[in-house]
């Protein structure tokens, strides 16, 4: 029988030190909406929205209760807008009345946040890919709950520029439709190289087309535990400092297990995975730059950082895989900056710096996340950023991905502010020198060679 | 059998055990083990229960037990036995 103090352990992590299950996020598919008419598609895609996930804010809070664990978000993905409307969105004002539909659909069943209005165009674009990502940033502006992502790449199937080059732009225009907010539209825009399909976290969730009807994926946090945890390994060796990661992951995982498997049982809709991804809020125990500071560095950003995520990502990882069956989506450490108190203070300490970020994601689960540039930096400039990124996603076969936010009208120095659980962030310099040249040459980087595995 | 953990942590006073079970009794709710403990004068205490055959659903329960703690000046928490498990035994 379970002992009084296995039981106060976990009432501890809930209490003290901040475990969450971050979100239970419905994935449903919209495949079955198409429809050549875009009044009809788009009373189709709000009517099956709105059926599936009438219970699960409900349900999310019944499970709360019972379990005495908090899930902080319930959130839709949905199919890949671009594929959704491409039968009846004949220009960008199209996919902006879908878009709005899509706000319409979330805030009738309350959920937070819904993805998915997405194109997948790691090789190329079709008219109807092209029309959705030149109608991000209106449908951003208009809309209050939809977030936005495109796939710009794979190892498979290398690098599309041009959709690099596009988005660049994207991002700029983004920005600038939402300056009055600090261009808080950009918080809701993200581009990667190898996006799952199964990822339950935002902005990048989306639904993908090799997915069932409905899924349930949970998303698990908790890097206040592992901050926790490693107190009790100071100054002890690496082999028990990677033994107590990956113990602690294993505990976090488990109670996401458990959610996903009620929430299936619960709403009729077979569970997916678990992503036990490490993801910070701005609230204080709540960071993963702390565990780094734990594990031995002064401030994220100083020598040693990357080696310390890396090990970090993957004792997540490994412990994470032997408490749940199916895991996938992100799963590792997010390090995004203006969620994450920790890093704010490192970036403003002067010690991380945009480059160290980079080299940083080339060994964390995601990329460049939640990053505040100044507002006049070029398209072309964001264009690199993303293709850089891409790049570090084809050639080590892991999801990269970038959501850096241009903020119209301030500078290095000021800081943005979001608000909620996006945070504020200091606005960080960005190498000012072009790359115009590489960016405007236009087509596609070819896949690397160890994609050729057939 | 559906186990539930009950977990009363605050002050120690006169009557924090009668009027849990008290409350438990009049729901229907059997207790199948107690631990407890008092720590620098803290009252820490933990009750392994079948809700099998409760009146309530598990969320009111749970709820009427917190507002019955916060009467008291204690937390008590009600919460599902299969978290514990989960995250304890493999």
């Amino acid at each position: 029988m379970i002992n009084f103090s296995e039981v106060m352990e976990t009432n501890a992590m809930i209490e003290k030190e901040n475990l969450d299950v971050r979100t239970i996020t419905l994935g449903i598919s919209l495949l079955d909406c198409i429809d050549s008419n875009l009044a009809e598609c788009c009373r189709k895609v709000y009517d099956k929205i709105t059926r599936a996930a009438k219970q699960l804010v409900a349900t999310g809070r019944e499970i709360e209760g019972e379990f005495g664990i908090p899930i902080v978000n319930k959130r839709i993905s949905i199919t890949p807008a671009a594929i959704v409307g491409s039968a009846c969105c004949k220009s960008t004002k199209d996919f902006v009345k879908l878009a709005e539909t899509l706000d319409a659909a979330a805030k009738e069943v309350e959920v937070n946040f819904l993805g998915g209005y997405s194109a997948l165009v790691s090789k190329g674009m079709t008219q109807a890919d092209r029309l959705l990502m030149e109608s991000i940033p209106e449908a951003l502006a208009v809309t209050e709950r939809v977030c936005s992502s495109v796939n710009l790449g794979s190892t498979r199937t290398g690098i599309n520029m041009d959709a690099v080059r596009l988005m660049g732009s994207i991002v700029k225009q983004t920005a600038e439709r939402t300056a009055d907010k600090d261009s808080i539209g950009c918080a809701k825009l993200v581009v990667f190289c190898n996006a799952p399909d199964d990822n339950p976290f935002m902005a990048g969730a989306f639904h993908g087309v090799t997915e069932t009807d409905a899924v349930i994926n949970v998303g698990v946090s908790g890097p206040g535990v592992v901050k926790k945890a490693l107190e009790s390994a100071r100054g002890k060796d690496f082999g028990t400092l990677c033994e107590t990661i990956k113990r602690t992951a294993f505990k976090i995982t488990r109670v996401g297990q458990l959610v996903a498997k009620e929430a299936s049982k619960r709403l009729g809709v077979p569970y997916g995975i678990v992503d036990l991804s490490l993801a910070p809020t701005p609230a204080v125990g709540d960071s993963v730059a702390e565990i780094l500071q734990e594990i031995g560095l002064e401030y994220p950003g100083a020598p040693g950082t990357t080696a310390a995520l890396a090990l970090l990502n993957d004792q997540v990882k490994k412990g994470g895989v032997m408490a749940s069956s199916y895991v996938g989506g992100l799963s590792g450490a997010f390090i995004p900056v203006s969620e994450d108190q920790g890093m704010i203070d490192a970036v403003q300490a002067g010690c991380l710096t945009l480059e160290k970020l980079e080299a940083m994601t080339c060994v964390c689960s995601v990329g460049l996340d939640m990053i505040a540039i100044p507002g006049d930096i070029s398209a072309a400039t964001i264009s690199g950023i993303i293709a850089d990124e891409m790049a570090i996603g084809m050639i080590n076969q892991k999801t990269t991905a970038v959501r850096v936010i241009p903020v119209i009208g301030k500078g290095v120095g000021q800081t943005a502010s979001f608000g909620g659980l996006l945070g504020y962030a200091p606005i960080m310099p960005v190498n000012r020198f072009s790359c115009e040249a590489f960016v405007d040459r236009g087509g596609r980087i070819p896949a690397p060679i160890h994609s050729f595995k057939n | 059998m559906n186990k539930a953990i009950i977990t009363v942590v605050g002050k120690d006073q006169v009557g924090i055990i009668a009027k849990v079970c008290t409350y438990l009794a009049e729901s229907s709710i059997n207790i199948l083990d107690i631990s407890q403990t008092i720590v620098s004068g803290y009252f820490n205490m933990m009750m392994v229960v079948d809700t099998a055959g409760a009146k309530k659903e598990f969320g009111s329960v749970s709820s009427d037990l917190e507002n019955l703690g916060s009467e008291i000046g204690v937390i008590i928490k009600a919460q599902r036995e299969d978290i514990f498990d989960m995250m304890h035994r493999i």
